[in-house]
């Protein structure tokens, strides 16, 4: 099966406030690929990903392209860094999906492709005499009572509302301990063969990019390697990060 | 109960519930304050209104269109942050009010005087805040979704520009309603704390939104029967009841 070319990104720049943050990118993704970003602070990852989501001016081409099994105009999710003013506002999981207008049967969908069922396990007890007293249903929490875990998974089904062919994620992981970093990825891989995704995806985890990954860009500016991740030698680290790096491929057995 | 009387009570129910619901939202925006000083910026248009007998929430109406074009203006002109320009057009006001407003008025207009209110003054707030009423409750989740995320909003499509628009110019109607009740000092509380004593007793989006209404109506209520039975000020004494709530939200807080 031929793979179409779902982002073509051509002689891209970036200048924000008198400085340039991305020089002369070009690169391609096609269908179904996952290409991870990588790079120091400050290198542009963040900068990169909006201006792909069109929330930034720039210089270039940035062609998006449906992929051949969804011939309509191409939607992309966009999981972005953090949200540090959603805990401000009381909101329950429910009306926070209500805000981008899922209807209730898809709400329920992307909950089981998630992971978090409708309601929680039952906690401690196992008689069933007790179970009548029913966990709160995971709608109705209030979002800034969720684990960091859990309100991840939350933003990743939020960006999977309406089906998008695409999805854009910002270091999904910032914050969650290693346990739930696993997790999320194990997620990420489900949905990418589940409903065929194409994902771009920013992080430092350079575990990540060696599990999961079947592309990955080096960032810092300018572009720095464009490879798979086979191919992402200690030198070529070293060279992005600025400094010694060693990363051993290993596997955990 | 004079007819009068209940003019007054009916506009302060009125404009009390919808001041309560947009303080939700400004409170959500982190713009606790703004209502403060777009009331500081009515304060020479209340004043010309009552030079020239015409009804004080016209004139500053007028005014605030006025300082928010200005703040707008200076935005373009400056990357100083929008805080600094709204503190710059509030003083300013504040100062012109003072000069131009003559001090028998000066009361009226910075503590607001609900005994005036006519028959078709209490219409005119009824219509206008179901108004403003309509036109927040059809931008309100593309502004809490604003407010959690102005990248998300974008992403999603949201013409942030225009909503904000949209949003400025609803409150700049609000604070003029609201003038008229509470005075140019206190608009911002009629705005902020019932949202605030709302925020602090609700799990959820929408018994935050009730609940900002409904305090800001039984604020008005309340004070404006307070203010039948002693005689002093309606304006402090509706302030000063909604802050009586917020304080028994700090014990029932959840």
């Amino acid at each position: 099966m031929g793979k179409g070319i779902v982002l073509k990104v051509e002689n891209l720049n970036v200048e924000l406030g008198g400085e340039r943050i991305l020089e002369n990118l070009s690169f391609e993704v096609k269908e179904g690929e996952v290409l991870t970003i990588l790079g120091p602070n400050g290198a542009g990852k963040t900068v990169l990903l909006k201006t792909l989501l069109g929330l930034l001016p720039y210089k270039g081409k940035i062609e998006w392209t449906p992929p051949t099994h969804h011939p309509e105009k191409i939607k992309i999710g966009y999981v972005p860094q953090r949200l540090p003013f959603i805990k401000d506002i009381p909101m329950s999981v429910g009306e926070f999906f209500k805000l981008k207008e899922a209807s209730e049967k898809e709400t329920k969908e992307i909950f089981n492709s998630i992971g978090l069922k409708d309601y929680n396990p039952p906690t401690t007890s196992s008689h069933s005499s007790l179970r009548s007293e029913r966990a709160p249903d995971i709608l109705e929490k209030k979002i800034g009572n969720l684990s960091s875990g859990q309100f991840q998974r939350i933003l990743v089904g939020w960006a999977l509302i309406g089906n998008p062919q695409v999805l854009l994620f910002d270091e999904p992981t910032t914050g969650i301990d290693i346990g739930g970093q696993e997790s999320i990825y194990e997620l990420l891989e489900k949905l990418r063969k589940e409903k065929s995704l194409t994902i771009l995806l920013v992080t430092h985890d350079l575990s990540i990019v060696y599990k999961l990954a079947t592309n990955c860009l080096c960032l810092n500016k300018k572009m720095l390697c464009y490879s798979i991740p086979k191919e992402l030698t200690s030198e070529r680290l070293s060279e992005l990060y600025g400094g010694k790096i060693k990363f051993y491929q290993h596997s955990h057995e | 109960m004079s007819n009068q009387f209940i003019f007054s009570l009916i506009s302060g129910i009125f404009i009390g519930g919808v001041a309560g619901y947009l303080g939700s939202l400004m409170l959500s925006k982190r713009m606790a304050l703004v209502g403060d000083a777009l009331g500081h910026v009515a304060l020479p248009g209340m004043g010309l209104a009552l030079l020239f007998g015409l009804d004080v929430s016209f004139g500053a109406f007028l005014f605030l269109l006025l300082g928010i074009f200005l703040i707008w203006l200076f935005e373009i002109k400056t990357s100083l942050p929008m805080e600094a320009l709204v503190g710059i057009v509030f003083v300013a006001s504040l100062a012109i009010g003072f000069l131009i407003v003559p001090e028998p008025e000066l009361l009226e207009a910075l503590l607001g005087d609900i005994s005036k209110v006519s028959f078709e003054m209490a219409i005119a707030s009824i219509i206008f805040s179901l108004l403003i009423f309509l036109v927040i409750n059809r931008i309100y989740p593309k502004m809490i979704l604003a407010s959690v995320s102005e990248d998300l909003a974008k992403s999603e499509g949201i013409k942030i520009k225009k909503e904000n628009f949209i949003y400025l110019l609803s409150i700049a109607a609000m604070v003029a309603l609201g003038v008229k009740i509470v005075g140019s000092l206190l608009v911002g509380a009629l705005v902020i704390i019932p949202a605030a004593t709302a925020r602090n007793l609700s799990k959820n989006l929408k018994e935050y939104y009730l609940g900002s209404v409904v305090l800001g109506i039984l604020s008005c209520l309340f004070g404006s029967l307070l203010f039948k039975l002693t005689g002093l000020p309606a304006g402090p004494l509706i302030i000063l009841t909604s802050t009586f709530f917020f304080l028994i939200s700090l014990i029932l807080k959840r």
